[in-house]
């Protein structure tokens, strides 16, 4: 689904992904861990293809086509998804609107005709029920004063509804209450399937109890030193990063 | 993926829609300001003395005074001996629309707004004003069973003279400011509406105002009274066909609200604002608009959405002077390419608690500069007054500008004064956040903006608010920051 191959990328002359090589398959949960500034968001956003990044090597290739140089909203339609870690509030777009432009304009990509108000809200209520949110989110505007648990259910709730492919979970737990991260895990659990990927970011472990990872990446100043299984988080989780830094 | 800019570029490249002109035969004065200009325009009126002189008066005045230096605006300076300062249709004195010109319909048409459907749409009732003189009103019966007087300000003078004496002037003497004064002399027509005792206006009073005639100063005069426990609600739409010499605009609009009266003024402003590229062309909009809340609990309530003109100069006011009175500005004002806006409110609150609300959203894209300018006096008189003001503006791009100067002046220690400002760039997170969703970046700025300034679209009468979503997208649909 998702072939990184020798990725090297950063921001204007200072360079953060030293040469990133990472194949996620269908139906594969992938964990990258990692520290503080050791380019576990730069990895998220060159995927998603936010602006400001310049690569300056390597390939990234969804469903075997090249993206490096897609626009953002064209990813977004393949199906790449990003929860993002801090998602921005949007003064007066209201919450529902907002998740029907999103759903649409996926439709509409697809060939499919509108979701009507009716059909939308039916859909969106079942997903509600599913993450403990109530109807009030939908009159609310898109996460303006939202909590931060409020916000990250809100993403879940956007992946939900939107169904991508390739889900990135850019610290999702981060902020996070522990029944408001096994409401997460479980709306992410739910939509595990054998064709849908994840690839999970994340700095403890702890997110990992909930969401079992396939595969764990450790990503240390840019690049993966350690890969393995689960088990390889409980390590770290145990020892920390420092004895995998030379 | 393509910068941000390029997508600014190519959108804020949009050309004007509304640009046409009608090829109507009308009959025009030469260019040129004296008294004898004065008294033409007043006799082809037909007007009574005391109005000429009151004319000449303002004129005279005018003459004494000197262009206000003090906006931030700039445009080359004005010749007003190279206006004319009347044009009228030749045709006068309709009895119904199929009088009414057919070129004239078919410019309501490019408009959107034709006046047949108008008169079974939703009771808006239009008293249309095609270059200075009203040719054709509607709905005029029905107002008339309910006593309310809805016609346009010739007419009002010529039956209604004792109303318009004993108003005219008292919000905006013609003393006020230049633009003003200049109006004072040289206004052709405009709308008068009077509201009885207890009338609730039966329908949303609605006038189109078009500048049609190349190089003809447009003085339009509104005034509209509402009395003891009455109620309206005004609507003001404009368009304007294209043009390459500037056009000057200086509009007086006056409200009188007496006791327990309510009146609520809404504008949708999209005069043509100037050549993209260049600036040139566009419309000089200085206008003064004044209400007085003169008796105990009458409220005036402004809502504008500015989206044209090349260059805005307008304040739309309230004086507060009987108690418990209450004063709202909601305004919207968007400037793109090289469009100029100084605008905002000024609350003079006299009365004992008096409450006034001022809602200000600026929208700055292209090379578009803007300055909200307001101010808030509590006099000595005005225990417990109370103002609320909020000023927030966006700018999209780099190379445009918005700049806020909030006066405040208190004169009385119970008063309450809250002010939040805020100016921000449409992020480009946001942007980001919605195209990681799968919106692109045209909807995602029309979205951002549309939430913006949803406040004060949740003040306008319903059809005006379509209305302003419309403009706004046509004005700054995807371009980015």
């Amino acid at each position: 689904m998702l072939a990184i191959k020798d990725l090297h990328a950063g921001v204007e002359d200072k360079k953060i992904l030293k040469g990133i090589d990472l194949i996620i398959n269908p139906g594969e949960v992938h964990a990258v861990m990692g520290k503080n500034g050791s380019g576990k968001s730069t990895l998220s956003n060159v995927i998603t293809g936010k602006d400001g990044y310049d690569i300056y090597d390597g390939q990234i290739l969804y469903k075997n086509e090249p993206i490096i140089d897609w626009t953002p909203e064209k990813r977004a339609l393949a199906g790449i998804f990003m929860s993002f870690q801090y998602p921005v509030a949007m003064p007066g777009v209201n919450n529902t609107y907002f998740l029907k432009a999103a759903l649409n304009a996926k439709r509409k990509n697809a060939g499919k005709k509108d979701l009507d108000a009716a059909g939308f809200l039916k859909l969106v209520k079942e997903k509600l029920d599913d993450l403990d949110m109530d109807a009030s989110y939908l009159k609310r505007s898109v996460n303006e004063g939202f909590s931060g648990g409020e916000k990250k259910r809100n993403e879940i709730l956007q992946m939900l509804t939107l169904e991508p492919e390739l889900s990135i979970m850019d610290e999702t737990d981060s902020g996070l209450d522990i029944d408001a991260l096994k409401i997460i895990a479980n709306g992410v659990n739910s939509h595990r399937s054998s064709k849908r990927a994840f690839l999970v970011i994340t700095h403890y472990q702890r997110l990992l109890k909930y969401i079992e990872p396939d595969f764990v990446h450790v990503l240390i100043d840019g690049k993966f030193v350690k890969s393995g299984g689960k088990e390889l988080a409980l390590e770290l989780e145990k020892k920390g990063y420092h004895w995998l830094e030379s | 993926m393509p910068s941000d800019q390029k997508i600014i570029d190519s959108n804020l490249e949009k050309d004007y829609e509304y640009g046409f002109v009608t090829d109507i035969e009308s009959e025009t004065i030469p260019p040129g300001l004296n008294e004898s200009v004065i008294e033409t325009i007043s006799q082809k009126k037909n007007e009574p003395d005391w109005l000429l002189n009151w004319r000449l008066k303002s004129f005279r005045h005018w003459l004494k005074k000197r262009e206000p230096d003090w906006g931030n605006i700039k445009y080359p300076d004005i010749d007003y001996q190279s206006i004319s300062y009347f044009s009228a249709p030749k045709k006068k004195k309709l009895e119904s629309l199929d009088e009414v010109d057919p070129q004239l319909l078919e410019t309501y048409n490019k408009l959107g707004i034709p006046l047949e459907e108008q008169k079974m749409l939703s009771g808006v009732a239009v008293d249309a004003v095609f270059d200075s003189v009203s040719v054709a009103t509607t709905f005029k019966q029905e107002l008339k069973n309910a006593g309310v007087i809805f016609c346009s300000f010739s007419e009002a003078v010529r039956e209604y003279p004792d109303l318009v004496r004993k108003y005219l002037g008292t919000v905006v003497p013609y003393t006020d400011n230049y633009f003003a004064t200049l109006n004072s002399a040289v206004f052709t027509d405009g709308s008068f509406v009077y509201i009885p005792k207890g009338v609730r206006c039966p329908m949303e009073l609605s006038t189109y105002f078009r500048i049609n005639e190349a190089n003809t100063g447009q003085f339009e005069r509104t005034l509209i009274i509402a009395d003891e426990g009455s109620h309206v609600s005004y609507l003001e739409g404009c368009t304007a066909p294209m043009r390459d010499e500037n056009q000057l605009h200086a509009a007086v609009v006056e409200l009188i609200a007496h006791k327990d009266a309510t009146i609520k003024y809404s504008t949708v402003q999209n005069w043509y604002p100037g050549d993209p590229e260049t600036g040139k062309g566009g419309i000089y909009n200085f206008v003064t608009k004044r209400g007085i809340c003169l008796e105990k609990n009458s409220r005036i309530s402004w809502t504008q959405v500015e989206t044209g003109s090349a260059v805005t100069w307008k304040y739309p006011s309230c004086i507060l002077k009987g108690d418990g009175s209450v004063g709202e500005f909601y305004s919207v004002a968007v400037t793109n390419n090289h469009q100029q806006a100084d605008t905002g409110t000024k609350m003079i609150h006299l009365g004992k608690n008096t409450k006034s609300t001022i809602i200000s959203k600026g929208i700055s894209a292209g090379k578009g500069q803007q300055t909200y300018r307001g101010e808030v006096k509590i006099m000595k008189g005005a225990k417990q007054a109370r103002n609320f003001s909020q000023c927030d503006s966006i700018l999209i791009g780099d190379k445009c500008g918005a700049h806020t100067f909030p006066y405040i002046d208190v004169r009385n220690s119970s008063a309450q004064m809250e002010h939040e400002a805020t100016t921000s760039n449409i992020g480009e997170d946001q942007l980001f956040y919605c195209n990681q969703r799968g919106i692109s970046s045209e909807d995602a700025v029309s979205m951002i903006v549309n939430g913006f300034c949803k406040e004060v679209f949740n003040e306008l009468p319903m059809e005006f608010a379509v209305e302003a979503t419309k403009l706004m997208e046509i004005t700054l649909e995807g371009s980015v920051g």
